[in-house]
């Protein structure tokens, strides 16, 4: 089937008011980013809520697989569209009918279906209405294929036909994302690791519109290059989502062994992330960022318990931390994983730096005046190594 | 000064190869089964390739086939063997230390309906004749034995299970996977009773994608791929002339000055195993019978190592994590590589570690050292320092 255009469905930003303008311009600038990557040409339409994508010389698949990388797209349906004669006019009711029957052929070959007929009349020159033209159009496709049924309430295949400058036939919806165009909810900072949870948290939030700034601690030497071109390949995931991804690479290996050196072994773990979010938490705000993002989830790790949850929560003081997989189970975190085609690089085997120096038996329950009495222990130097970790701050910007 | 001792994944090629093989791909390019001259030309580099191998060996021209590498002629030997001889009976052995490519195409003929006895090792890494004699039957068709273990170094005693094997029947084929042990020992397969000999180009300074597998004049084998018909069908595609020309350039050159380098390498890795072991604390050296290395003078310890492979040291590190210690090294321009596949999130511990009965703890403590002919005395020095100087600061950062 030649499809020429695809009709742009969104849910969300139709009910946003006066912004509303605004979310449907981000949406489309961010089509546009995408299929700026595809074969062929693209012209962009917005027209009484609805976006409309007239495409010529195109890959079908490449088209659709770009455009379900596009937040705030809740559907995409090709389109089959027939243009004004010479005489500037549109064909008749008969003709009409005619390029209805001939799309459902190319679209289904099975013809043992229900189907309903709707007709949108957008110029109202046209010399039937809306309802006429269905009930017309709808009788002379049962005439050609009498396996078919008609179904007003609930129809196998909806036929759409919309009157306008041309005609728009299309029927099937393929699904998109969802959530909010990239760039309308402002900038989110991501605790990226190389596990499964944090790149699922950071599509997360990235869905709903919010850009990704995202930060991994590297341990150097004792991790190997493939554990930090892995967190790369998981940021440009997001990345295929939001168009760009700053990857903050801190080197985190000193800091790391000084808390090694000063604190009891059980608490490693917790004083060690309670570091990460601090550093995060100025590396935020140095870069605009409204909210802290991680993939934690109650109780998975012995440092996602409610009161380790709590201890490495009070050190963010100035915005909030969003934890989107909160009260996810595993399985599910895994499903997105898989969807979002992080997965296989998750599970690559690499050291990290969670997993190279960690005790046996971490605390699960860490009582916070034990910790902070214990952080007490790093006062000396660790102000100074925490400013040389942000001072040495290597940004990689990974782009679609 | 880089430091590489990973000659057991990979080796430098000989300089000499390379400019043959440039020469090859740029010149004399032509394709062997052409009719002109170029392709005259080119069959003369295979032939001379072939002869050269089959001198190192003893053996006729004709009776080298040449692969891709290691993996595909041990496939070819195994399957192809095993084919041959089904209606003999269904039977086959090999050890339970052998290198994937002859574990998995064992297990691949186990579903296709053959039974494999898999036999075990001692300490040392060797299997014992008496557990071959009696594992041997009536209906078995085909035995594998490695000459040289990749990850231990530990030598097999090939020569004698062939003896022992023709002596139960002269129809079960022999094959040894020698990809380690070529280069390193000398083989006369025709001689010792091995009817099938795996080798790979680039463990011998050779180039990668290439390897030969000796097939003793008279056996005969299924092909495992189709095509044109090249190599009397064994092994049909074009032949890859500048790897052939490459590799039997590299087979002439490893087997000159043979014995010198040779001992050079066992006095290497004695000197090695004697300073390390007296400088650090809690190392164990694998692949060597008993603990004997312990107390042994330097004499006595050359006399002990000459029972193994001369250029792969398996070293336990206790209290270190092999990946830890491995990227530790790196920071130091010393390439090695770990005993074990293993990560923290993904344990699968090698067989071959297994199978000697290392201790739990200890899997995933172990580097592979493996050396070359460039090897020299200052580098394997350099290379305890290193050990010296991180082990012990890595001990103070484990997990307790």
């Amino acid at each position: 089937m030649q499809y020429h255009a695809f009709v742009i469905k969104y849910a969300e930003i139709g009910i946003k008011g006066k912004n509303r303008y605004l979310f449907e311009q981000a949406l489309v600038s961010q089509m546009e980013r995408v299929l700026a990557k595809c074969e062929g040409t693209f012209k962009f339409f917005r027209v009484s809520g609805r976006i409309y994508v007239n495409a010529e010389n195109f890959d079908f698949d490449e088209v659709i697989a770009a455009l379900q990388t596009v937040f705030g797209i809740t559907g995409i349906c090709p389109a089959v569209c027939i243009e004004r004669d010479g005489d500037n006019k549109l064909p008749d009711i008969n003709g009409l009918s005619q390029e209805v029957i001939k799309f459902i052929d190319g679209v289904y070959a099975d013809k043992n279906m229900t189907f309903k007929i709707k007709v949108r009349r957008v110029d109202k020159t046209y010399p039937l209405d809306s309802m006429e033209a269905a009930a017309e159009i709808g009788a002379q496709v049962l005439d050609a294929y009498p396996e078919m049924k008609v179904d007003v309430k609930n129809p196998d295949v909806l036929i759409n036909v919309e009157i306008r400058e041309k005609v728009n036939i299309f029927s099937e919806i393929i699904p998109g994302p969802g959530g909010m165009p990239t760039g309308t909810s402002g900038r989110a900072c991501l605790l990226l690791s190389g596990g499964i949870d944090s790149p699922v948290a950071g599509y997360m939030i990235a869905k709903r519109g919010a850009e990704i700034e995202a930060v991994y601690f590297n341990a150097p030497p004792y991790t190997s290059e493939r554990a930090k071109q892995k967190v790369v390949d998981l940021a440009k995931v997001i990345a295929k989502y939001t168009g760009k991804v700053n990857l903050h690479v801190i080197n985190f290996t000193d800091i790391q062994m000084y808390i090694y050196e000063k604190c009891p072994h059980d608490e490693l773990t917790i004083i060690m992330r309670r570091y990460m979010m601090r550093i995060a938490d100025m590396i935020a705000e140095k870069t605009g960022c409204k909210g802290l993002v991680t993939g934690e989830s109650i109780g998975q790790v012995a440092s996602q318990t409610m009161e380790s949850l709590m201890a490495t929560d009070e050190v963010v003081t100035d915005m909030p931390v969003y934890r989107p997989l909160i009260a996810f189970d595993k399985q599910d975190i895994v499903d997105i994983s898989l969807k979002i085609d992080a997965y296989e690089t998750s599970i690559l085997p690499y050291e990290d730096c969670c997993t190279i120096f960690v005790a046996k038996h971490p605390v699960t329950k860490p009582l916070l005046p034990v910790i902070r009495a214990h952080e007490k222990n790093l006062s000396e130097k660790i102000d100074e190594l925490v400013q040389t970790a942000l001072d040495t701050d290597e940004v990689i910007t990974l782009e679609a | 000064m880089e430091i590489y001792l990973d000659n057991s994944a990979t080796t430098r090629v000989y300089d000499e190869v390379t400019k043959k093989m440039c020469l090859l791909m740029t010149e004399d390019f032509g394709n062997p089964s052409s009719m002109h001259h170029k392709g005259v030309v080119a069959e003369k580099y295979v032939r001379e390739a072939a002869q050269e191998i089959a001198k190192t060996l003893k053996a006729q021209e004709k009776e080298i086939l040449f692969t891709s590498g290691g993996t595909e002629s041990d496939n070819l030997a195994i399957i192809g063997g095993a084919f041959s001889r089904h209606r003999s009976g269904k039977h086959l052995i090999t050890t339970k230390v052998e290198h994937p490519a002859v574990l998995n195409s064992m297990k691949y003929l186990e579903d296709q309906g053959f039974e494999v006895t898999y036999l075990g090792v001692g300490a040392d890494g060797r299997i014992s004749l008496d557990e071959l004699r009696a594992a041997l039957r009536d209906d078995t068709i085909l035995v594998s034995i490695m000459a040289v273990n990749n990850e231990i170094g530990a030598r097999q005693p090939v020569e004698e299970a062939a003896k022992i094997i023709k002596e139960k029947n002269k129809e079960i084929l022999f094959h040894v996977d020698a990809v380690q042990g070529y280069g390193k020992y000398r083989f006369t397969p025709g001689k010792s009773g091995i009817d099938l000999m795996s080798v790979s180009g680039h463990k011998i300074h050779g180039p990668k994608g290439i390897g030969f597998l000796y097939i003793k004049d008279g056996v005969r084998l299924i092909p495992i791929s189709y095509g044109g018909g090249q190599q009397k069908g064994l092994r049909s595609g074009t032949l890859n002339v500048p790897g052939i020309a490459g590799l039997g350039l590299a087979a002439s050159m490893i087997y000159k000055n043979f014995d010198e380098n040779i001992d050079r390498l066992y006095d290497l890795k004695a000197d090695f195993i004697r300073n390390l072991t007296d400088r650090l604390e809690d190392v164990k050296i694998n692949g060597i019978p008993g603990e004997a290395y312990k107390d042994a003078d330097r004499e006595e310890l050359g006399k002990i190592v000459r029972e193994t492979a001369p250029h792969i040291i398996s070293v336990s590190v206790a209290g270190v994590r092999a990946e830890v210690l491995l990227h530790a090294l790196e920071d130091k321009e010393i390439y090695v590589s770990s005993g074990s596949a293993c990560a923290s999130n993904h344990p699968q511990f090698s067989g071959t570690l297994m199978a000697i009965g290392l201790d739990k703890k200890l899997l995933d403590s172990t580097l592979r050292i493996s050396m070359c002919e460039f090897s020299t005395k200052e580098e394997m020095d350099k290379t305890v320092e290193a050990f010296t100087e991180i082990v012990p600061m890595l001990r103070r950062f484990s997990r307790k």
